[in-house]
């Protein structure tokens, strides 16, 4: 089946999953100083893509590898166990879980016989990688193109808060994400092949400073994005 | 409900997701009236939730979400003010953009929609307050049921005139801070000629908070715009099932 289109549509920051509310922890680095212009910026992009970019899409790969399996609700379950383990911020964990109800109620408006009701989480909602994963398998993508599109939004949404909070050349930026191209597909395929392994196996990049941040940002009396 | 007869098993047939609820939606009717209150920074959209809150107090069952450029503000403001108990504040964060999350991606503010039921019970009224922002930001149909669109005298009699989505296709138009007009030069019967012009039959309404801070217009015609929404709930004819929508299980 041709997924093109829906896997453009799927990665598309218009989809609407309030991605616009999150910087993806640019707003919290911009603040201690640590990306302030177009080179920052870029470094800070290629460490989220390796870290929070590889994970995300490895687990959305997992979860929509969990899709055609009879014991779909207890894998999700272990899935968001080891993502939880993952996480170690709280402030992360509840981005996650609010970004994964957005995604959520996207997906059951648009896909309402998909198996959502097997995602665990509860009132707090489910981890976002893990509704796209389900997400991306309602609309026919392959695994390592959902992958991919969970790997995209993890810096395309960060590059256009860098565009809000730092005033940045819009082109520029546009030029940082096409130099990242490349970087963003080796991930994919590398997220995609890690979601054969069991869910304790799947990559666990992190960077402590990101935490920090995260946890720092959340206690801000006046801020602009939500993470 | 299961049916009490075994059936034959030979026969290969396919159940729908037992985890997943096929219905649509409730209907409207088993809502809350949502109404939605934009317009530019500083015209008095906070002021107006205020004084609507005191207005209803005694009378409806109230929630309000507010949607800030810089995150609680608004909420804290309305916390503050002690018009509304806490427990029916939520805010909404928009990242820069908070023409987006009342107009194109409205998640967020559904979710505090809900949240408000959850944690508080059944609401008769729910007030959805923008984000200052410009004349073009308007809500979503997905969000709010009405909308109210608040400008100011101060900002100048030619806002009506200029026109954009909100002054033109709002259910309700509020001219905000008529007791400044003589000290700006703002000559309302311009901006009431021009409001006409622009808006047809929709309503505009001319107000002071500073002079009645229960917002007496604006409070009546809620009360009408609810008294409608509950009719219409009344009516309304069961919803539809959602377009049959088959699931791939997608491919490796």
């Amino acid at each position: 089946m041709p997924t093109s289109s829906m896997l453009l549509l799927l990665a598309d920051g218009r989809f609407p999953a309030g991605a616009h509310a999150h910087s993806g922890g640019l707003e919290a680095a911009v603040a201690a100083g640590r990306v302030t212009d177009l080179g920052t910026l870029g470094e800070f992009l290629r460490g989220r893509l390796a870290t929070a970019g590889l994970v995300g899409a490895a687990f959305a790969a997992a979860a929509h590898r969990a899709v055609p399996t009879a014991d779909r609700a207890a894998e999700l379950g272990r899935l968001d166990a080891e993502l939880d383990a993952r996480t170690a911020a709280p402030a992360l964990r509840t981005v996650s879980r609010r970004q994964g109800r957005a995604l959520l109620r996207a997906g059951r408006a648009i896909w309402p016989y998909a198996p959502f009701g097997d995602l665990p989480g509860g009132a707090a909602g489910p981890h976002q990688p893990l509704v796209f994963g389900l997400l991306a398998a309602a609309a026919g993508l392959s695994r390592t193109e959902t992958a991919l599109a969970a790997a995209h939004g993890t810096v395309t949404g960060a590059a256009s808060a860098g565009v809000r909070l730092l005033g940045l050349d819009p082109y520029h930026v546009q030029a940082l994400l096409i130099a990242l191209a490349g970087a963003c597909d080796t991930t994919a395929a590398d997220a995609a092949r890690a979601a054969d392994g069991p869910p304790e196996e799947l990559p666990a990049a992190a960077a402590p400073l990101a935490d920090i941040h995260a946890e720092a940002h959340v206690t801000w009396e006046v801020r602009l994005f939500a993470s | 409900m299961r049916p009490e007869t075994a059936h034959d098993e030979s026969v290969p047939h396919t159940h729908p997701e037992p985890g997943v609820d096929p219905h649509a939606p409730l209907p409207p009717a088993a809502r809350a009236l949502r109404v939605g209150i934009g317009g530019p920074v500083g015209s008095g959209k906070t002021a107006l939730v205020a004084a609507l809150c005191r207005a209803f107090a005694d009378e409806l069952r109230l929630g309000v979400v507010t949607n800030d450029i810089y995150t609680t503000e608004d909420a804290d403001f309305l916390r503050r003010a002690g018009v509304l108990d806490p427990a029916r504040i939520r805010a909404v964060e928009t990242g820069c953009c908070p023409h987006t999350a009342i107009r194109d991606d409205i998640g967020a503010n559904l979710d505090a929609v809900d949240d408000l039921a959850d944690t508080v019970g059944p609401l008769d009224l729910v007030l959805v307050e923008s984000g200052g922002d410009n004349l073009t930001a308007t809500f979503s149909r997905g969000l709010v049921d009405r909308q109210i669109f608040v400008v100011d005298v101060a900002g100048g009699d030619k806002v009506p005139r200029k026109g954009g989505p909100g002054v033109t296709a709002a259910d309700l138009l509020v001219v905000n801070k008529t007791d400044l007009a003589p000290m700006v030069g703002a000559d309302l019967s311009v901006m009431d000629r021009d409001a006409r012009a622009r808006r047809g039959d929709l309503p505009t309404v001319f107000l002071s908070i500073t002079q009645d801070p229960l917002a007496h217009r604006v409070a009546e015609w809620i009360r009408h715009e609810l008294a409608h929404h509950r009719t219409a709930v009344a009516a309304a004819p069961p919803a539809a099932l959602p377009p049959s929508v088959a699931v791939p299980t997608g491919s490796a």
